[in-house]
């Protein structure tokens, strides 16, 4: 990806804009949807199982083979060979077995049982249908109640144990102001823009994958798992992808299914999910009934925290959220008691969905906080200002940086806190609430490589991707920096398995890990024409103008061209790589967010508007200002989203969700978002990573939805506990209270 | 989808050209039919496709009535709408209905046309008797949130989606149908729906050769209008419950009232049991409580939707009360509340 046009500021920090920008709002970003193979596709077409758990009993397909335009009608019957569900156990979860249509055990509604490949979709939909089963059901089990959730998780995603605490909790519980309050949190879906999507093409030699994935290396061990295949027959491109939100992490159904339709014809397959289809296919987040204690001194300080999460499993596939770790490090108590439990369910895959653990944690903890406060009639501000930990609440160690504190300060004041001023207008009151939220930051081993042509040019190559991020564009000005060259003279090839590992997107840490490769490869590149132009090791200023290096500056600068200094006309490749361990492991690393809503409530008909959302944030350098931004407003939006809007309905007697589609899905639209602005509180944290940068792509959700909430019991004295705050629930407390 | 025919359509004569009505659509603006089509929900023999239907795409004004065409798009609708105080509750609604981009497209008569959101009329692997008749109703003891309270049967609890419907009964709009035979007629929009009864797929009193040509209204004073509409979101989201009201007081009584009713029946539901209540009395809140006690008596729910019935209630109170004070502040107001 070439940055093709002049950008004015091109280092790190400079608001450039995204040097794809052009390609995509010109369509010609190709996405895993747009194929690039020789040959049309022919297209998939899934059928999936109407009941969440039993036995396929029955299976007719003939009435689907003799329609026209179908080539095959895959099912456990003739498809090809796959390495059991979830082997190897020893891998990662994105690099197991993802195997279908192999046997006749149905593991969730919607499960696919065949699939119908024709010349194009109408074929292939309408013969779907023709397709003849039965499934014997079996009894599903769900999650409804907090105390059938008692299955400990070996571990929490991000790596938390499941338990932590410290001190003596029911102590603390009794002897204070004691509150007991149970949250609940619906199910949800990342809703990507572009739903999941997939072609394959085998050529009887090599399995060629065009995907939407977040992360590829994982991706590639996935598909050598599932098929029982070499890694290097196995080949992956990812290079645009239109949102992941965690439901591209590792492959899905579509993935999975093209490549089946691939090995077995030998020709390109293409699957593209539906919008309904991406409900069932693709990962969720499971509901979450969190059950919390909160004491408080009369002075305000808080005493005791017990935070006890129950949520669902889905059967053979070990992912656990670590919905209470906001309980464990957004305040300091005398003693905290964070439990995770998990009831394993007949559910589509759940997993990793936005921000998991911390945006649905952050909603009901820092609301249930915000009753503290209100009870105790201390400004909400205050309060949290007054509580915010000093070094790690549970261990004692100190932060990496943290300027929590200064987000609430100085975010308050720009919000306009003190001087918030309360009318009526019509049916509808105003109202103000405020919540922060603490991310962990962290560093995945990464590679990348870094080329310098004879010409000058520079191209980066690492299977990072770019979800929409804008890892093109930070990567471009990280070696526009280093190197001290102009934007145009970079390309940044992303989302090619058969390039450098990188950490791949997710968990926010895809910025300062492929950055801070990208780093080293510019540092080794420096070092190794210091070398050839015969200069001392760490002569740090190497500098290319067009064909030319310059090394040094003042009197003792030296100039070569670079066909001279590489002595030849092959160019020249660098690596770069960094590893967690490189950061500083003694202290605990955070982004820290402070959100502040207004909103309005409409008293006689329970709708919230938002009117304002304003956001702090500290994650230490901040890389492009632009994109940064974007990802924050973003987040705040996605946060607005699940305080009001997002509730995805499991049907209990089928397993079966039913609200499947973006009419009824309902996420936040532009007309429901009011005022959105931010700040940026930079202080780069070198013990994070040699960037200085942190995290930000999963800050700006975490706390958002809580300020929304807090804001609604300000308006009209309600509190609504389980999420989201919808018009029924307002009215039915307004009813009760008036 | 299925293969299917097709035929074009020029005039409301084309009809008698048409080989069969058996298992067949008119195809208007398509924002409803192409989607049912897709997800095999709809499967048509026959399209007739209405695209160069275009002597339906124009609005006229004729002797203290306004004729639109089946063909004019929500978007053109509004825009003339919102400029006729007497036609502003049309306006309203419309413009509190899906999203520009459908507007845009949608017709007038496939608006009035369009079928349930309902989530099991959405699922073809579940049970619904309005799309396959004599399976059963998911949605009675299923997640019924959106369904409705009023004009229900034990068959099916869907409700009508429609907002310009719901205006359109409060307005007394009347539909012009023209058949193969090349009959024409017209008929009330207040009777065009039939209720679900132990038929749910049976929707309207339409035949299958049955096009509507156009949507009538007489241009009469009615005061002050008011569409107001409850909503999960602010846009492209469906009604949970819309009133529309029309409401003129004059010496202190109430002398012309329209009530229509949103996301609350298999209809868009003319409230003419609050009608009768308030009709010839002084306005009240305690006379509006009670014209919403006549209308919701007989109100039924199913759990996930009881909210509606005091959401209803206050919402239809409110509105009632809104407009009656505005007449009596603005006496022989005429139309929307909001400054032009």
């Amino acid at each position: 990806m070439p940055a093709n046009v002049t950008h004015k500021s091109q280092g790190i920090g400079a608001a450039m804009n995204r040097v794809d920008g052009r390609l995509k709002v010109t369509g010609k970003a190709n996405y895993a949807g747009d194929s690039q193979f020789a040959s049309p596709p022919l297209i998939g077409w899934v059928v999936g199982a109407d009941v969440a758990s039993g036995t396929l009993t029955h299976l007719d397909t003939s009435g689907a083979e003799s329609q026209e335009g179908v080539h095959a009608v895959i099912t456990h019957l003739n498809s090809v060979e796959q390495a059991p569900f979830g082997s190897p156990e020893d891998m990662g979860r994105f690099g197991q077995s993802r195997a279908m249509l192999n046997d006749t055990t149905i593991r969730y509604a919607g499960f696919p049982i065949a699939m119908v490949v024709a010349d194009t979709l109408e074929q292939a939909r309408y013969a779907a249908q023709l397709i003849e089963f039965t499934i014997t059901p079996a009894p599903i089990s769900l999650l409804s109640e907090h105390q059938e959730a008692q299955v400990v998780p070996e571990d929490d995603d991000g790596g938390y144990d499941p338990d932590a605490g410290i001190g003596n909790i029911d102590a603390a519980l009794a002897d204070h102001q004691r509150f007991d309050m149970t949250y609940t949190t619906p199910n949800q879906v990342s809703a990507a823009m572009e739903p999941h999507t997939c072609i394959a093409s085998y050529d009887g030699e090599q399995l060629e994958v065009q995907a939407s994935v977040q992360i590829l290396a994982s991706a590639v061990d996935c598909l050598a798992s599932t098929f029982k295949l070499p890694a290097d027959k196995i080949r992956i491109k990812s290079p645009y992808v239109g949102g992941g939100f965690g439901s591209k992490l590792g492959l899905h159904n579509d993935a999975i299914l093209a490549c089946i339709g691939a090995l077995q014809l030998q020709r390109p397959v293409k699957v593209a999910m539906t919008r309904r289809q991406v409900f069932h296919n693709a990962p969720h987040r499971g509901k979450s009934i969190q059950h919390m204690a909160l004491s408080v001194t009369d002075e305000g300080q808080l005493a005791g925290v017990r935070h006890h999460s129950a949520m669902p499993m889905a059967k053979d596939y070990a992912f656990a959220e670590g919905t209470g770790v906001a309980a464990r490090i957004n305040y300091q108590a005398a003693a905290i008691d964070s439990q995770h439990r998990v009831k394993v369910v007949d559910s589509p895959m759940i997993d990793s969905v936005r921000a998991p653990g911390d945006a649905i944690g952050s909603l009901a903890f820092e609301s249930a906080v915000d009753e503290l406060a209100r009870t105790l009639d201390i400004d909400p501000v205050t309060f949290r200002r007054n509580n915010i930990a000093p070094v790690h609440p549970i261990t004692g160690a100190d932060f990496s940086t943290n300027n929590l504190d200064r987000c609430l300060q100085e975010g308050a004041a720009q919000f306009g806190w003190d001087e918030r001023t309360y009318r009526t207008r019509g049916t509808r009151k105003n109202g103000f609430g405020v919540a922060l939220g603490m991310r962990m930051n962290m560093i995945v081993p990464s590679e990348a490589s870094l080329t310098l042509h004879p010409n000058g040019e520079l191209v980066v190559h690492t299977d990072m991707t770019d979800i929409g991020t804008g890892t093109y564009t930070i990567l471009t000005q990280i070696v526009a920096e280093h190197l001290k060259v102009d934007a145009n003279r970079i390309t940044i090839d992303l989302g090619d398995s058969n390039s450098p590992t990188s950490s791949g997107s997710g968990g926010s840490f895809g910025a300062s890990s492929a950055g801070t490769a990208v780093l080293n490869a510019c540092e080794a590149l420096s070092e190794k024409l210091c070398e050839l132009a015969g200069l001392a090791r760490g002569n740090s200023l190497v500098q290319l103008a067009g064909d030319n290096v310059i090394f040094g500056e003042g009197q003792t600068q030296q100039q070569h061209a670079v066909p001279h200094l590489l002595n030849s006309d092959s160019p020249l490749t660098v690596t770069g790589s960094v590893a967690p361990d490189e950061g500083n492991d003694e202290y605990v690393q955070y982004s820290s967010a402070a959100h502040f809503a207004e909103v309005e409530v409409d008293t006689i008909t329970g709708e919230v508007r938002i009117l304002r959302q304003h956001g702090a944030f500290s994650a230490g350098r901040i890389l492009n200002r632009k994109t940064a931004g974007s990802q924050l407003k973003g987040g705040m939006i996605w946060g607005a989203s699940y305080a009001l809007l997002e509730d995805l309905q499991q049907d209990p007697r089928d397993g079966s969700f039913v609200n499947c589609d973006f009419a009824e899905y309902h996420i936040a639209v532009n007309r429901d978002i009011g005022d959105i602005t931010l700040q940026l509180i930079e202080e780069p944290d070198y013990k994070a990573c040699k960037l200085g940068s942190k995290g930000i792509g999963e800050l700006g959700i975490t706390g958002s939805g809580a300020a929304i909430a807090n804001a609604v019991f300000d308006a009209v004295g309600v509190r609504v506990r389980d999420f989201p705050i919808t018009p029924d629930k307002i009215v039915k407390q307004l009813s009760e209270t008036r | 989808m299925k293969p299917f025919s097709v035929f074009s359509l020029q005039h409301a004569e084309d009809l008698s050209q048409v080989a069969s009505f058996k298992h067949s659509r008119f195809l208007a603006g398509g924002t409803n039919l192409v989607d049912l089509m897709k997800h095999q929900i709809e499967r048509p023999d026959h399209i007739i496709d209405l695209s160069g239907f275009d002597e339906a795409n124009q609005i006229t004004e004729d002797d203290g009535r306004v004729v639109i065409g089946a063909m004019v798009t929500n978007t053109a609708l509004a825009d003339y709408a919102y400029k006729h105080p007497r036609l502003s509750l049309l306006a309203q609604a419309l413009l509190a209905g899906a999203t520009v981009q459908l507007r845009n497209r949608a017709s007038t008569a496939g608006n009035l046309l369009q079928r349930t959101r309902c989530y099991y009329f959405y699922d073809t692997s579940k049970a619904c008797n309005k799309r396959e008749p004599g399976s059963g109703c998911a949605a009675k003891e299923g997640f019924n949130r959106i369904h409705a309270i009023l004009g229900t049967s034990e068959h099916c609890i869907a409700t009508h989606p429609s907002d310009m419907a719901t205006a359109m009964v409060a307005l007394d709009a009347r539909v012009h149908i023209c058949n193969a035979a090349g009959v024409r007629r017209e008929l009330p929009v207040r009777e065009l729906y039939t209720l679900p009864g132990d038929t749910p797929h049976v929707e309207t009193q339409l035949a299958d050769d049955d096009l509507i040509t156009a949507v009538s209204i007489d241009t009469v004073p009615r005061g002050t209008h008011i569409y107001q509409k409850v909503r999960d979101r602010s846009s492209y989201a469906f009604a949970l419950v819309s009133v529309a009201c029309t409401l003129r007081v004059n010496e202190g009584v109430i002398d012309e009232v329209s009530l229509a009713l949103g996301g609350v029946a298999p209809r868009p539901w003319h409230a003419h049991q609050a009608e009768a209540c308030l009709l010839g009395n002084p306005p009240s809140p305690e006379l509006f409580a009670q014209a919403a006690e006549a209308e919701l008596k007989d109100a039924r729910s199913y759990g996930g939707n009881d909210y509606k019935v005091p959401v209803l209630r206050r919402t239809l109170t409110h509105v009632l009360n809104q407009a009656s004070d505005h007449q009596r502040a603005h006496p022989s107001h005429e139309g929307a509340m909001y400054a032009r």
